[in-house]
């Protein structure tokens, strides 16, 4: 069924198919319109859930935790400060490995204000465990919603996702989404039955203290190795939602345009599609310009870019988001990931959009502009694009 | 067709985000392509506001802020005075706006020289809906004025969106606004 949804009202369609069994979440904007969305859900009968009320996103994260943990299937949401606010409980749903799915609107951090498109939110989070997705429609938002449940669940993952999408550019905007079928959505997901779960007629404790010489090194190995096996379980389920679903997105990097092409923008979230536009006109020019949207920040996707590294003369980095002392955090990360190939392509960094500056088409011409000027293959720049004087 | 970019000028409350998701719902009927957003921010009741559509008949991909609109709806004759709403609109654009004034007064006024649709739209609301709410009254003028979507596509999706906030009443009076403007115009 075909409708108009806000990348907010995907959200919250989303939590319904996937038949979320507890949600816990605390309003604020520009997330507000998820949890007011699932409230009318609920109200008008539509969406039989667990809603819990709380005082604070903390508290959100907590009661979602505890939810997770007796084996409810779990919901979440919230942006910026709430999710901030979340950080030390974020730590202790992955490392309980509780597959809780939230989605975050990507907005800016105070002060000064702003409640507007910046990825710093999502990316100060980098460390907590949790898998990262970052959505450019509101299709790839419900869509991605019901992916995630399938890898967080699985046996060989169970590790929290984060979906993010850019404030207003994503979460206000309405386009036309194709709700699937509850039947398809359920045959696809099955029920969440966690192996080990808070049973009072199995107990058994989530949690307690491990020294030093006990088992919290191995419990951390474990994530790690959950992380690795989540690359496999990502592709595998993205395969398979395509044949149910008909529609993909390309896994980790999400390849526009890219070849033979010279120069690759990377970027993530609302504003690849406006690098689509560019990189359409500058490939009617003659110019081989191509896009790779950034789908997945965590797990990594390294061999991905390794192998578009390998034709590729310069990859121009945008980043939403900037690591003050060093640089944005996607052309750190794609520099790393390059280093040891012998013969690697020049990586320029680009920092935009930050608290919602819009990123417009001149925007991206300038930065393509700057990738073609380049002479100097050694060069390795960065620079913040439109600041004022 | 190509893309066509709408911005709309109301005030919080007012209902202008509605009609701005009205016409995009309207254009998906007739196998478009749309993105409907306010403009990004706190909504307060009473403060000027503003809301965009974008419909085309092929995929929209750009995913920023419109800056040089194709059509500009003013629903509030009172923001005039106030708020820049030709700005970005050549003289090849369509202004819509309601106001108790005639076209000639307005183009004094507000100095464009496109094409210009003066309509009393609240004078509209207060016979079908009983309200000065102008925001369906608009949505009907502008089917009119742009040839954008047809009159029966915009009156099925009011009828649908409208189900299950308002009464059968409150939606035929609305319907009736619509029908009532596009003719006005």
């Amino acid at each position: 069924m075909k409708k108009v949804l806000s990348g907010n009202s995907a959200a919250a369609y989303g939590s319904m198919l996937v038949r979320a069994e507890v949600i816990s979440a605390y309003p604020i904007t520009p997330q507000t319109k998820i949890v007011e969305k699932i409230a009318d859900l609920i109200a008008n009968g539509e969406f039989k859930t667990e809603f819990v009320k709380v005082e604070s996103e903390h508290s959100a994260m907590a009661a979602a935790v505890s939810a997770s943990l007796v084996g409810a299937r779990t919901f979440t949401a919230t942006s910026a400060q709430g999710l901030l606010l979340m950080h030390e409980i974020l730590h202790w749903a992955s490392a309980s490995r509780t597959p809780i799915v939230m989605v975050n609107i990507n907005r800016g951090l105070a002060p000064p204000w702003s409640v507007w498109a910046d990825q710093t939110d999502s990316i100060a989070q980098r460390d907590t465990g949790w898998m990262q997705f970052y959505c450019e429609s509101c299709q790839e938002v419900l869509d991605t919603m019901i992916q995630l449940y399938k890898v967080a669940e699985d046996k060989d993952v169970l590790l929290p996702a984060m979906l993010s999408e850019d404030a207003f550019l994503l979460s206000h905007t309405s386009e036309i989404v194709d709700i699937p079928d509850q039947e398809k959505v359920d045959d696809f997901l099955g029920t969440f039955d966690p192996e080990y779960k808070l049973d009072v007629n199995r107990p058994m404790s989530f949690g307690s203290l491990s020294m030093p010489h006990q088992y919290y090194y191995e419990f951390r190995y474990k994530i790690a190795e959950a992380m690795e096996n989540a690359k496999n379980k990502i592709i595998e389920v993205e395969r398979d939602f395509e044949k149910v679903f008909g529609r993909s997105y390309g896994g980790f990097l999400d390849l526009y345009r890219c070849d033979g092409a010279d120069i690759v923008l990377v970027a993530a979230g609302s504003m690849s599609s406006t690098i689509r536009i560019a990189v359409d006109e500058m490939r009617d020019k003659g110019h081989k310009v191509g896009l790779a949207r950034l789908r997945v920040f965590r797990p990594f996707p390294v061999e991905e870019f390794k192998k578009l590294a390998k034709d590729v003369k310069i990859i121009g980095v945008l980043d939403r988001s900037f690591c003050f002392g060093y640089e944005g955090a996607f052309f750190t990360e794609i520099k790393s990931a390059l280093y040891n190939m012998d013969d690697r392509p020049l990586v320029k960094g680009y920092v935009v959009g930050i608290g919602g500056r819009d990123v417009t088409l001149d925007v991206i011409f300038e930065i393509i502009d700057d990738c073609m000027k380049t002479t100097d293959t050694k060069e390795e720049s960065f620079k913040w694009i439109g600041l004022k004087g | 067709m190509g893309l066509k970019e709408i911005r709309w000028h109301g005030r919080g409350g007012q209902g202008v985000v509605t009609a701005s998701e009205l016409i995009a719902e309207a254009a998906i009927l007739e196998g478009n392509y749309i993105q409907a957003f306010p403009e990004f921010g706190p909504e307060r009741m009473g403060a000027p506001i503003k809301a965009f559509t974008r419909i085309s008949d092929e995929p929209i991909k750009i995913h920023s802020q419109v800056y040089t609109p194709d059509i500009v709806m003013v629903l509030d004759p009172t923001l005039l005075g106030s708020v820049n709403v030709t700005e970005g609109l050549s003289d090849d654009g369509i202004l819509i706006v309601n106001t108790p004034l005639g076209e000639g007064e307005l183009r004094a006024q507000l100095g464009f020289n496109g094409k210009i649709y003066a309509f009393n739209a609240t004078k509209i609301a207060m016979e079908t809906i009983g309200r000065p709410v102008a925001n369906t009254s608009c949505a009907g003028a502008l089917v009119k004025a742009s040839g954008l979507v047809k009159l029966e596509n915009l009156l099925d999706v009011t009828e649908e969106k409208f189900k299950e906030k308002l009464s059968q009443k409150a939606i035929i009076a609305n319907k009736e606004a619509i029908k009532a403007a596009y003719e006005a115009v």
